[in-house]
């Protein structure tokens, strides 16, 4: 059974605003899954569906299946159980992720004191342990986020996220706001430690090559949908789907953040959720459309042996 | 606040030293002085340019010779050239001493210590209950913000801010003081006392004198608190530290508390203590309906003959506990919000 399974996946903000359109994804217990696709295509939203955190605003369809459990079914006292101790989230940008006015050690500990029933003391030494798996001292448990550096909090929301030994960690862009030399760092600090505890990783990042380069499956993503999902370095070396090619000629080098906008090559601008395109939501900005995509919308389907594209071009379904 | 891409670059940690909390302390000390020398120069200039003689105002109604006129000035300086006038006033002003009230031919510092203790409590415990009152009733309507019960309660608390605290005071007396209908006396129409209890009696006799001003002041006043409470809050509601802690599977009434409501009472902190700064000069309007012995209805006595000196040292001492109470909140600042001060 996968360890995370989700079906048929569909996130509306408010009444038109349709974030997340059917997203199909499975991910094996330790394995890696990595997320890509430009700003605006979703991923944060369906990294926080995951664990039922969107505003009350969006409405959600299909199934989150989390170790066959339906995240999107569960009662709350059940959910709450779920968050966190079965799967944890790393999130984009430490700075506003951390609580201002508490210590770095007290919000690293505050899960277990929830979860495990931990005693203060018992604690403390896990805080400890935890600092000292992504390397800080001990001592900076008593630190305040404003006192370290950006680096620094984005391994202490790592350390956070190992509190109690989730079987699922999900990082939203763990190193967006990191320099490149920090960015490297962090990213072989959350692939070491997850490897090392056998934790699945959904990576997500708007950076095929960082993608790639740490992840055992990639999926891109489009306007909401995946449009292309397979081996890592398959969807990297050889994408199937226009898009997918277009991102990674756009990331020949990791961490290059002009491109996070505009990838290279690619003219025009990501389309508006509430305004889609007809047809293949790609066909405006794809150079190698054909007269029925503005009117046929491919589904996701094998290309390629256990790789997957979502083009006219690639199912072969071409009239 | 430093946005996470521009701290991004940083390596080192930027801890604070340990020298910055004194040097906070110093600075804001520093200010708390300046401040009160502004306050003395400008009660010392403003009242010297109300037009009207103040020894003339003293004597009103009692012939009074022009030696006499004279010998008054001499006594109280008046004589002097303005600037020796000042440095006068100044030095006495630190030592405590505001000089003498024309009216009640009294010194204005004692004038002050006997009617303080009873604004300080009428003002002090109003402003206590009104700022938990509106803290609390703040926090959840912003936490279920567009509902039914955050409409009704800032409709609420808007309509009672917009009536006039006399009006609201009377109205009290009539039906709760006097009785109305069904509705029996309950109350003292005002005073802080009876004059004839002592011991618990005593405590629970000013109590009972409390109830009513206690109760005009706390539903004129608390929706300030509630709005500013609640404004701060929503702005906090969108932070993603909230995000943080509800994946963190706290249970709402953790997240709120533990996590939303410290950051948002920072804000607030610092209108809370300049209503306490309030306290001092307490509610002339409220004192005086309710006939409450404080320096709200001593403010007025010294208003209507006028006497100078004791307006003035009023006006010092409502402006000093501005300033303390503002001095109070700078330091306390600090250990509510890590990142100041340190
Ligand atoms: N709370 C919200 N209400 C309405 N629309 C929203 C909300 N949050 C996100 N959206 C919209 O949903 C779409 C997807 O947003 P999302 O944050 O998931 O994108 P993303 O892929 O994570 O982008 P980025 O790379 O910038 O983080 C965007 O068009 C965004 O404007
Ligand atoms: S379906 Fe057509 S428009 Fe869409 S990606 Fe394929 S070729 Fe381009
Ligand atoms: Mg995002």
């Amino acid at each position: 059974m996968n360890l995370l399974d989700i079906r048929n996946l569909s996130v509306t903000y408010g009444t038109d605003t349709a974030a997340v359109r059917g997203v199909d994804l499975t991910v094996e217990a330790g394995r890696k899954l990595g997320i890509a696709g430009e700003s605006g295509c979703g991923k944060s939203t369906l990294a926080l569906a995951l664990l039922r955190l969107l505003p009350a605003s969006a409405r959600l369809s299909g199934q989150i299946l989390l170790d066959g459990e339906d995240v999107l079914t569960m009662k709350w006292g059940r959910l709450r159980a779920v968050r966190w101790a079965g799967a944890s989230i790393v999130f984009q940008g430490a700075m506003h992720s951390l609580n201002a006015v508490h210590r770095i050690g007290d919000q690293i500990a505050e899960p277990l004191l929830v979860h495990r029933q931990a005693t203060p003391p018992a604690a403390r030494r896990r805080v400890g342990e935890l600092l000292e798996h992504v390397g800080l001292p001990t001592a900076r448990a008593d630190a305040y986020p404003h006192e370290l550096s950006g680096g620094q909090r984005q391994r202490v929301m790592i350390a956070m996220a190992l509190a109690c030994d989730p079987r699922l960690i999900v990082a939203d862009e763990p190193t967006t706001a990191l320099d490149v030399m920090i960015q490297a760092q962090i990213l072989r600090l959350i692939e070491q430690l997850v490897s090392e505890q056998n934790i699945a990783l959904v990576m997500i990042s708007h950076d095929l090559a960082v993608l790639a380069d740490t992840c055992d499956r990639l999926a891109v993503m489009y306007a909401g949908r995946i449009v292309e999902e397979g081996p890592a370095r398959a969807v990297y070396d050889a994408a199937q789907h226009p898009y997918g090619r277009a991102l990674s000629a756009a990331f020949p080098r990791i961490g290059d953040p002009a491109s996070r906008r505009a990838p290279r090559g690619l003219p025009g601008d990501p389309p508006d959720p509430a305004a889609l395109p007809s047809g293949c939501t790609f066909h405006p900005r794809c150079p190698v459309a054909l007269e029925v995509c503005a009117s046929e919308d491919p589904p996701l389907a094998e290309a390629a042996p256990g790789h997957r594209s979502a083009c006219v071009l690639t199912t072969g379904s071409r009239p | 606040m430093t946005t996470a891409s521009a701290s991004a670059g940083a390596v080192v940690e930027r801890s604070g030293t340990a020298t910055a909390y004194p040097r906070y302390l110093a600075g804001k000390l520093g200010g708390a002085a300046v401040s009160l020398f502004a306050v003395l120069v400008t009660s010392f200039f403003l009242f010297r340019i109300i037009p009207g003689d103040p020894v003339k105002a003293m004597t009103q109604g009692v012939p009074t010779s022009a030696e006499q006129l004279a010998t008054l000035r001499r006594q109280f300086g008046l004589d002097l050239p303005l600037w020796q006038q000042f440095t006068d006033y100044c030095a006495k002003a630190l030592t405590g001493d505001l000089g003498m009230s024309y009216q009640f031919r009294a010194p204005v510092g004692e004038l002050v210590a006997q009617k303080l203790p009873a604004t300080l409590l009428l003002t002090g415990v109003a402003v206590v209950i009104y700022s938990a009152l509106g803290l609390w009733l703040g926090t959840r309507s912003a936490w279920r913000h567009g509902g039914l019960g955050d409409r009704l309660n800032t409709g609420i608390a808007l309509t009672l801010w917009s009536v006039p605290s006399f009006w609201l005071g009377l109205l009290l007396i009539i039906v709760f003081s006097v009785g109305i209908g069904p509705v029996p006396g309950m109350f003292p129409t005002g005073g802080m006392e009876s004059g004839d209890e002592t011991g618990l009696a005593y405590v629970i006799d000013v109590a009972h004198h409390m109830v009513l001003p206690v109760l005009t002041l706390v539903a004129v006043g608390y929706a300030q608190t509630l709005l500013v409470m609640r404004a701060s809050l929503l702005d906090e509601m969108g932070g993603d530290y909230l995000t943080t802690a509800r994946a963190k599977g706290l249970r709402d009434d953790l997240v709120r508390r533990r996590h939303a409501v410290p950051n948002a009472l920072l804000p607030t902190i610092t209108m809370i203590f300049i209503n306490l700064g309030h306290v001092a000069a307490g509610s002339i309007l409220v004192e005086t309906v309710f006939s409450w012995p404080g320096l709200g209805g001593l403010f007025y006595q010294a208003l209507s003959v006028p006497d100078l000196p004791l307006v003035q040292g009023l006006f010092v001492v409502f402006a000093g506990a501005m300033i303390l109470m503002n001095l109070l909140a700078d330091l306390l600042y600090p250990l509510l919000d890590p990142r100041v001060g340190r």
